[in-house]
């Protein structure tokens, strides 16, 4: 187990160069000068630009910047902004906010998603189930932004339960809005991945035997059923939770969530090098940290999983 | 490793409520001192030095917690504020006398060696700041080198002179600006620092150290020393960094934001019905345009010319000011604003602007004799700014007026859209702007129609135009030197090296929670004036 994971980690060291290479590759084979962009329609003082490109290192060659760039990282330098400040900085600021959007996202899309998809799965065809797929059909096939400008007319301005956007302190009831909205997609498929699997499991000899021993329905849907459709789900939550921790550009934006999302697509737009590569990074290794905890749930959750010896 | 019941989901679960539930009860922290104005604001985008900040996100702050010579009014007119006199005979030697008994918010007095080491900084060519250029009018500058600036000269704490390079009738007109502000001496010991945490002696202060919260927000309290003109009504002001005007907009309507001074496009229908007598719409001191180089083929000479004045003819200005932009633009009649003293509606020539569809045809045709017409008018733009609407509905209405083919040609980015026509490599026309600085015809046309100027895309020349603006500078009067740039523009408006559009209207609106908003010829609210109801 110790050996699987530590052969996992060492995995993600050629990952980390590679990603970080490729995207400071995108990053630097943007199309346009930031520089330029900081003069806005002034005209350019060539002069100071000059400047500002030796400043940011950007009138160097392309491995040349990536080096200096990673030679940063490892003395604990990220870099800064156009603006000043440290990368990390920003980086600390942002990523608490976006790992309180992700955790209450979660638990909506574990709650909600679970819960209905159980019940559905039990109650196969009577109309609980078919409503349930009525409406997790029309969730996946309305687009985010529709369901937040929605979500933020009827619940902040005619409602006004809460605010319509997060504020500077974007503490855990503000953000509950937003993660509901970021939920509403993950939630349908949950529902029907959910039903499907517990449709399945319901059908398996384990089940009948269960039964037929005479336990209670109760301790056989909560340990026999429900464990055993949760495998496909438990995958489907954990690579959902990375994408959520990545951020989410459109919903950060419409509720204003000072979160990664809104940061990171600042920073393309103004072509930041350092803060795009830094974030993408970050979301990179929390994504590879996901994915192995993913594997090792797995094994809990199925004693026939087996790694390593 | 065999774990109970549902195991690892519940034991997340549990953890995930208890999160929300210790959340809900840390909440509600918000609100704080109800004399606070909130009001929208971007990131800025370089820190808070004063000849460094060159956009509206920073311009918005640093204006706020810095006191120049001078403020501008409502309605753009300069006010001495730090200044008690600004003296000259000859428009090139200025005696500037200062106010006694200003200081810095760190206690240091304001003196004429704040303002002349200030100037001496932000010019210095190894200091690189974006604003250097506004000090290119002093004697002694340099665009190349490190130089001193010899024009600027201490007599004692409250007396100091500027001697320009050139005549510049304006000059006093600029002093309001930021890269003309003053700096405390310690800002020299870490610029960058002082940037994040910035000292002034402006109207407002920031609450603390630590008070920009990047990419959130950033707070400022009233300055109780603060000895000018713009003495604040309120308490502070809470600058809340929005990704999105929508985001802003929907604050504004629930009086969670006192005040907003942009409308997302998707408000622009509602809001005046939205806000009612909240609602701000007035014309702003920024012009757009669209130019097309001189380099471009067919577009140079008199042919050039007459093709640029039947492109002009050929665009439905007032048609495409109601209908895309529901009169939140004012369509344009010269290259200025109607905010500025000195503009005219009725400069000769100025019938160019005008939609006419016959004389457009005709001119083309002329052109036409002269080389026939080949290929695509196309009008670059940067699409994440929101200009496809209107590029699409002037390029048709030059297709259907002229009978050639024009489309648009977007580019995903500004940036990207600037280096192209800044290393001069476009091949089309491309849609250009000009927000003034400060209040003055000069503003507007010197930096983008003089001869080799920063922001002459088009590379545009003519001499006629060139000794116009120099004896506007060297006029004794303010209303002299308007006379001569309202001459050279009648110039423009034959050669069109842009071609106007319209004015851009300050959009926006405040909250029922607050009074006296008045909004600036800068498209800035006054923020002093505002007061909670």
């Amino acid at each position: 187990m110790i050996g699987y994971i530590l052969r996992r980690i060492l995995q993600a060291i050629p990952v980390f160069f590679g990603t970080t290479l490729l995207i400071y590759f995108m990053v630097f084979a943007m199309p346009g000068d930031p520089i330029v962009a900081l003069f806005g329609d002034h005209g350019v003082n060539e002069a100071v630009a000059q400047q500002l490109r030796e400043r940011y290192h950007l009138d160097q060659p392309f491995i040349v910047q990536y080096l200096i760039y990673i030679g940063g990282i490892f003395q604990g330098d990220f870099g800064t902004s156009f603006s000043g400040q440290p990368v990390a900085d920003i980086l600390a600021a942002t990523f608490p906010v976006t790992l309180r959007l992700a955790s209450i996202a979660l638990f909506f899309e574990m709650v909600v998603g679970i819960g209905v998809g159980l019940f559905s799965g039990l109650r196969k065809g009577k109309l609980f189930d078919s409503s349930a797929l009525v409406a997790s059909l029309i969730l996946i096939s309305l687009p985010i932004f529709v369901v937040a400008f929605v979500m933020q007319l009827v619940f902040a301005l005619n409602l006004g339960w809460a605010r319509p956007t997060v504020s500077a302190a974007a503490d855990w009831s503000e953000l509950i809005l937003p993660a509901a909205v970021l939920a509403t997609v993950s939630i349908a498929y949950i529902i029907r991945l959910t039903r499907n699997s517990v449709i399945e499991t319901e059908g398996m000899d384990f089940v009948r035997t269960a039964f037929g021993k005479g336990l209670s329905r109760r301790r056989v849907v909560g340990v026999h059923i429900l464990r055993n459709s949760l495998i496909p789900v438990v995958t489907f939550l954990a690579v959902d939770f990375g994408v959520l921790l990545v951020g989410a550009t459109v919903t950060e934006g419409i509720f204003n969530v000072p979160g990664v999302g809104r940061t990171l697509y600042q920073a393309i737009i103004r072509g930041e090098g350092p803060t795009v590569v830094s974030f993408v990074t970050v979301m990179v290794l929390i994504y590879l940290v996901v994915n192995l905890l993913t594997d090792l749930l797995y094994a809990a959750l199925d004693p026939r999983i087996r790694y390593g010896k | 490793m065999r774990l109970s019941k549902i195991g690892v989901g519940a034991v997340a679960l549990v953890a995930a409520t208890a999160l929300v539930l210790t959340g809900c009860s840390a909440g509600g922290a918000s609100g704080g001192n109800s004399n606070i104005i909130s009001t929208n604001g971007s990131e800025p985008q370089n820190p808070l030095i004063p000849t460094n900040t060159n956009e509206t996100g920073g311009g918005k702050i640093v204006d706020s917690i810095f006191a120049g010579l001078v403020y501008y009014d409502a309605k753009g007119a300069p006010v001495n504020e730090v200044a008690k006199s600004i003296e000259t005979k000859d428009n090139q030697t200025y005696t500037i006398t200062l106010n006694d008994g200003w200081t810095f918010t760190n206690g240091e007095k304001v003196t004429s060696k704040s303002f002349v080491d200030a100037w001496k900084y932000g010019a210095l060519f190894s200091n690189a700041q974006l604003n250097s250029y506004f000090f290119d009018a002093i004697e002694g500058f340099s665009y190349e080198e490190d130089t001193d600036l010899t024009g600027l000269q201490i007599v004692d704490d409250l007396t100091f002179t500027v001697t320009l390079s050139s005549p510049q009738s304006d000059f006093p007109l600029r002093l309001g600006y930021s890269a003309f502000f003053p700096l405390p001496s310690v800002a020299y010991d870490d610029m960058e620092a002082f940037g994040e945490n910035p000292i002034g002696n402006g109207p407002y202060m920031v609450a603390e150290k630590g008070a920009w919260k990047h990419n959130v927000d950033i707070n400022l309290v009233a300055n109780p020393d603060y000895k000018g003109g713009r003495k604040p009504m309120n308490g502070g002001l809470d600058i809340v960094f929005y990704a999105t005007q929508d985001a802003a907009y929907a604050d504004l309507l629930s009086d969670n934001l006192d005040v907003l001074d942009g409308i997302p496009d998707s408000a622009m229908k509602t809001y005046t019905t939205d806000l009612g007598d909240r609602a701000v719409n007035q014309p702003a001191a920024i012009f757009q345009s669209f130019t097309i180089p001189e380099s471009l083929a067919h577009f140079s000479g008199q042919e050039g010319q007459l093709r640029r004045q039947a492109i002009s003819m050929a665009i439905n200005r007032d048609e495409i000011t109601s209908v895309i932009f529901d009169n939140t633009r004012t369509p344009a009649r010269d290259f200025t604003s109607p905010v500025i003293d000195g503009w005219s509606k009725d400069l000769k020539g100025s019938d160019v602007l005008d939609f006419n569809a016959k004389k457009a045809q005709e001119l083309w045709a002329q052109a036409d004799k002269i080389s026939p017409w080949s290929g695509t008018f196309q009008i670059a733009y940067n699409g994440d700014g929101g200009h496809q609407a209107w590029v699409d509905a002037v390029t048709n209405s030059i297709k259907n007026t002229l009978g050639i083919d024009a489309s648009g040609a977007p580019y995903p980015t500004f940036a990207e859209l600037r280096t192209a026509v800044t290393d001069r490599t476009i091949t089309t026309a491309f849609r250009t702007g000009w927000q003034a600085d400060y209040p003055a015809l000069a503003n507007f046309l010197e930096p983008l129609y003089q001869t080799d100027a920063g922001a002459n895309d088009g590379d545009y020349s003519n001499e006629q135009v060139d000794a116009l603006f120099a004896k506007g500078n060297e006029a004794g009067s303010l209303e002299e030197a308007n006379k001569y740039f309202q001459d050279a523009q009648v110039i423009l408006l034959q050669d069109l090296p842009a071609v106007p559009l319209w004015y851009s209207n300050v959009n926006g609106g405040y909250s029922t929670l607050v009074k006296n908003v008045v909004f600036g010829w800068n498209s800035v609210p006054l923020y002093y004036q505002i007061t909670k109801k």
